[in-house]
């Protein structure tokens, strides 16, 4: 199994490992609602090593990300972030990611640990024709990041950075505990925060460094079952679960991330004939009203037939809710409209219910 | 940290016998690998369960896992205050996390579990 550098650090604040898609990560510290409940009040900070680190670089470099992805990367000034996906001709998910606009020729896409491999592949296949060049750099690169709403104070005491001027999808390059750093106001909670890129061989000083500093605003390291409750209540994708290469970039409702004025990508014409016709089922975000917790692969069923499944599922600490996605056929998406869960032998009542399930108040 | 009274499953659970019934619960470690614990679905007052029964199941954040009769009896009382309050389970679990009251069918079966010197053996085989 492979280990983050930041492992050590783990076995320190007895961590609860877990093997996830090849990887050595702590599931959990103290425990998942004490950790969700510090995201939402104060802020958390996770190794998140294991994502995939690509870089596209070259004359054709900004053509070449247009061309893979359904968002407009023209519109990224350098310093600028922006979520988006690769795209199967399909118009289906090879993944989900973030690109980074390092500078006009220079671009930094952020990929998920379980693709990484697969992504870097599929991204040298049809680099073809363009004047690029690629890396996977995801073993060099280590990253943390500090999420909740005092995540800015207790970064702040760290940099020379100002953070105030880095605004949300926004990042920058400095020393952060002494360390090279990329700066990045983006995250995975559904908070206010930063995700901090290293190629240092040691982050475990940055690590110490928030963990020390941020003892009195109440940090705690966090772990991947936490991660998974605060981006399920932030309805943020999480692949494999609840988008994948069997769904489009329209069912999972990520329209906003589909940028069809912008020219040509992989996948346009079948997403743009969705969009005329309109998709047949949708991503819907459902609460469980009877006593349950409804978890991946349950059935999902309305008049005793079954339509779907679960694709995430969970009990929502800050909400104190069960709550989940499924892909519903669209004229059971409506907001209120009652479906069941399948949960052992037992049908539980569930109904839609707007998303996302939990929305931060902005200050 | 474990009762030297009780006697032990592989699945995890504990049974303290008081009597002719037997008390049932899931031990310490077997809390700490479930995480927080949100719901304990609990059996009917009165059902008779025989050894390795389905008692219920116990919903954690991350899990669901069920529970399993360690010995042969009937249900005489189950700790209602887990519809509340599910997380005694995680808090005390060898205590007010007790899970169901069981009428003993024999006391062969709760003989045939393990010591707790037996349990924290097997413990340790098990985070080696």
């Amino acid at each position: 199994m492979k280990r983050t550098r930041l492992y050590d650090s783990h076995k320190k604040w007895n961590a609860r490992m877990i093997e996830f898609f090849g990887w050595e990560m702590p599931v959990e510290y103290k425990g998942i609602i004490d950790e969700h409940m510090a995201v939402r009040t104060k802020a958390g900070l996770f190794d998140v090593s294991h994502m995939g680190e690509v870089v596209v670089r070259g004359k054709d470099a900004l053509a070449f990300v247009q061309h893979l992805t359904p968002n407009d990367a023209a519109r990224l000034a350098p310093g600028q972030v922006q979520y988006t996906a690769l795209t199967t001709p399909e118009g289906t998910f090879v993944d989900d990611m973030l690109v980074y606009c390092v500078g006009p020729e220079d671009y930094f896409l952020v990929v998920n640990a379980s693709n990484a491999d697969k992504d870097y592949a599929w991204i040298v296949a049809h680099a073809k024709g363009f004047a690029v060049t690629t890396e996977n750099r995801s073993s060099a690169y280590s990253q943390l990041a500090l999420q909740g709403p005092e995540a800015v104070a207790v970064l702040q005491e760290l940099t020379a950075l100002d953070l105030a001027h880095i605004q949300s999808f926004h990042f920058a390059f400095g020393k952060v505990a002494g360390v090279d750093a990329l700066v990045s106001r983006t995250g995975y909670t559904g908070e206010d925060g930063f995700e901090i890129y290293m190629v240092d061989p040691n982050p475990g000083v940055v690590w110490d460094a928030i963990l020390a500093k941020g003892g009195d605003h109440g940090v705690m390291p966090i772990g991947l079952g936490a991660r998974d409750t605060l981006r399920l209540e932030a309805k943020l994708m999480l692949y494999g679960n609840d988008i994948s290469d069997k769904t489009t970039v329209l069912e999972a409702d990520l329209k906003w991330i589909c940028k069809f004025q912008k020219g040509d990508f992989l996948g346009k014409a079948v997403l743009e004939r969705q969009l005329v016709e309109g998709v047949r089922r949708k991503i819907a975000g459902f609460e469980i009203t009877d006593r349950g917790i409804a978890r991946p692969h349950y059935p999902v069923l309305v008049g005793g037939t079954k339509l779907s499944e679960v694709s995430s599922g969970t009990f929502a600490p800050f909400l104190k809710k069960s709550i989940g996605l499924a892909y519903l056929p669209i004229e059971h998406t409506v907001i209120g409209t009652e479906i069941g869960i399948g949960i052992r032998d037992k049908v539980v009542k569930a109904k839609v219910v707007p998303t996302p399930f939990y929305k931060r108040e902005k200050k | 940290m474990y009762p030297r009274e009780f006697r032990y499953t592989k699945e995890h659970e504990w049974v303290k016998v008081e009597g002719g019934e037997a008390v049932v619960g899931i031990t310490d470690f077997a809390q700490k690998q479930l995480g927080d614990i949100i719901f304990v679905e609990l059996p009917e007052v009165g059902r008779t369960l025989g050894a390795h029964d389905s008692i219920g199941t116990i919903e954690s954040v991350k899990s669901v896992s069920d529970i399993f009769a360690p010995v042969a009896g009937e249900v005489v009382a189950v700790n209602g205050e887990l519809g509340q309050a599910a997380d005694l389970v995680n808090k005390d679990p060898h205590g007010k996390g007790w899970i169901v009251r069981l009428r003993l069918a024999d006391k062969a079966g709760v003989e045939a579990l393990m010591t707790v010197s037996d349990y924290e053996k097997y413990l340790e085989g098990l985070e080696a």
